[in-house]
């Protein structure tokens, strides 16, 4: 039950683009069509499931005060060892991918490596680390609800986007400044996830 | 100063703004831009991480093997975040920062302008002009996000730099408050910044 809670609640309240604004480039940057924006959004989903776990198992046992030598702290090292993980981990799963899976690998394309330097990964690992998760499963389910609710909120956009080429929209606001207000305007929808207590 | 240093300079600051026009670094600018105190932190600490990883990978670049650039990249960047967030922790007795802001100092790292800045001109350029291009790019970022955290604060808390401006009769508007805010007030600033450059709007 305690699962399901925080399993709801990473996907709508706690909602990575609306609630944090992480990963906002790639989300505004590949949201012009649905079909693009879901593969990336699955890759992410996939990267921060994976990325996630690793460095909470990093943190709790190599990083964390008197965790590898008794009266050290390695916590300030935390980022580094975290986007090291994340890079190291693209990088295996983009040639597992390649290997095993041609079909997604040439679908997600470009997308994969880009995902090193996505926000919304090393802030799933910032916000794990933040959080002080008492297991390994309360961080696979974290990072799975942020990933979904990356997931949807990439392919809401796109739709959205879809739609909007056939309105009226101002020429100075074409483009980048209506996809904004667009997005802010979903994010005041999500927003009334937030009162919500699971 | 001759016109290529100039150009480099302040072309980031309104022409190529990275946040309105390029597109980059829009992930952790929003949620620091509540107050003008948060907004001004960032601003600096961007500056100063784009400025000094341009330089130092400017000089690296000759020795980087282009297959493991962008690890290299993220190594120096990390690097220069943790000397930020250091300094930022020696202060904290002094001047106390919210937790929520030191999130954001971290998440510099993957901060788009800083890798974007490097992929496009630190590795292509010596080290003096990438250091304006660095300094340059980190002000423009700055200057949009104290616009937004000026208007955000002046109305959601009638306040500027913790400092009680509007009158007290004035009711406080927690829209402006919340996130969602912050995007449509940049998508303001992006149709006013088009409306002046009719040559960015797009088809």
């Amino acid at each position: 039950m305690e699962y399901l809670s925080l399993f709801v609640k990473s996907i709508f309240v706690d909602n990575m683009i609306f609630a944090y604004f992480l990963g906002m480039c790639s989300y505004l940057a590949v949201s012009k069509n649905v079909k693009t924006a879901s593969g990336l959004g699955v890759a992410v989903m996939f990267v921060l499931l994976v990325t996630t776990p690793v460095n909470y198992l990093l943190n709790k046992y190599v990083l964390g005060p008197d965790a590898l030598i008794d009266g050290v702290d390695l916590s300030f090292l935390s980022v580094i060892i975290f986007i090291a993980v994340i890079a190291a981990i693209v990088q295996i799963v983009e040639m597992v991918v390649e290997k095993f899976a041609p079909a997604l690998y040439s679908a997600l394309g470009i997308f994969l490596p880009l995902i090193a330097v996505n926000c919304a990964i090393l802030g799933g690992s910032l916000f794990m680390q933040q959080k002080e998760f008492a297991g390994v499963g309360e961080s696979c389910v974290y990072a799975l609800g942020s990933g979904i609710g990356w997931f949807l909120a990439i392919v809401a956009l796109a739709a959205i986007r879809e739609k909007m080429a056939y309105s009226n929209v101002p020429a100075a606001l074409k483009g980048l400044g209506i996809t904004f207000i667009t997005v802010g305007l979903m994010g005041m929808a999500f927003m009334t996830f937030m009162g919500i207590s699971l | 100063m001759n016109a290529k240093i100039k150009e480099t300079l302040f072309n980031p600051i309104f022409k190529g703004n990275p946040i309105t026009v390029l597109v980059l670094g829009i992930c952790s600018s929003l949620a620091v831009t509540v107050t003008l105190k948060g907004a001004l932190v960032m601003a600096l600490s961007v500056m100063f991480v784009t400025g000094l990883s341009s330089v130092v990978l400017s000089i690296l670049r000759n020795t980087i093997p282009s297959r493991v650039r962008i690890i290299v990249q993220l190594v120096v960047v990390a690097m220069m975040v943790i000397l930020v967030d250091q300094i930022l922790k020696s202060f904290e007795a002094t001047y106390p920062i919210d937790k929520q802001l030191s999130v954001y100092i971290s998440l510099i790292i993957t901060n788009c302008i800083v890798m974007g800045r490097i992929e496009a001109f630190a590795l292509g350029n010596k080290p003096f002009p990438s250091f304006l291009d660095g300094i340059a790019n980190g002000a423009g970022y700055g200057l949009v996000l104290i616009v937004v955290a000026f208007f955000r604060e002046l109305l959601g808390s009638g306040t500027l730099f913790g400092l009680q401006v509007l009158p007290s009769c004035y009711v406080t508007n927690n829209l402006v408050i919340l996130p969602p805010f912050a995007l449509i007030l940049l998508g303001c600033i992006v149709w006013v910044q088009r409306s002046i450059q009719k040559d960015l709007q797009e088809k």
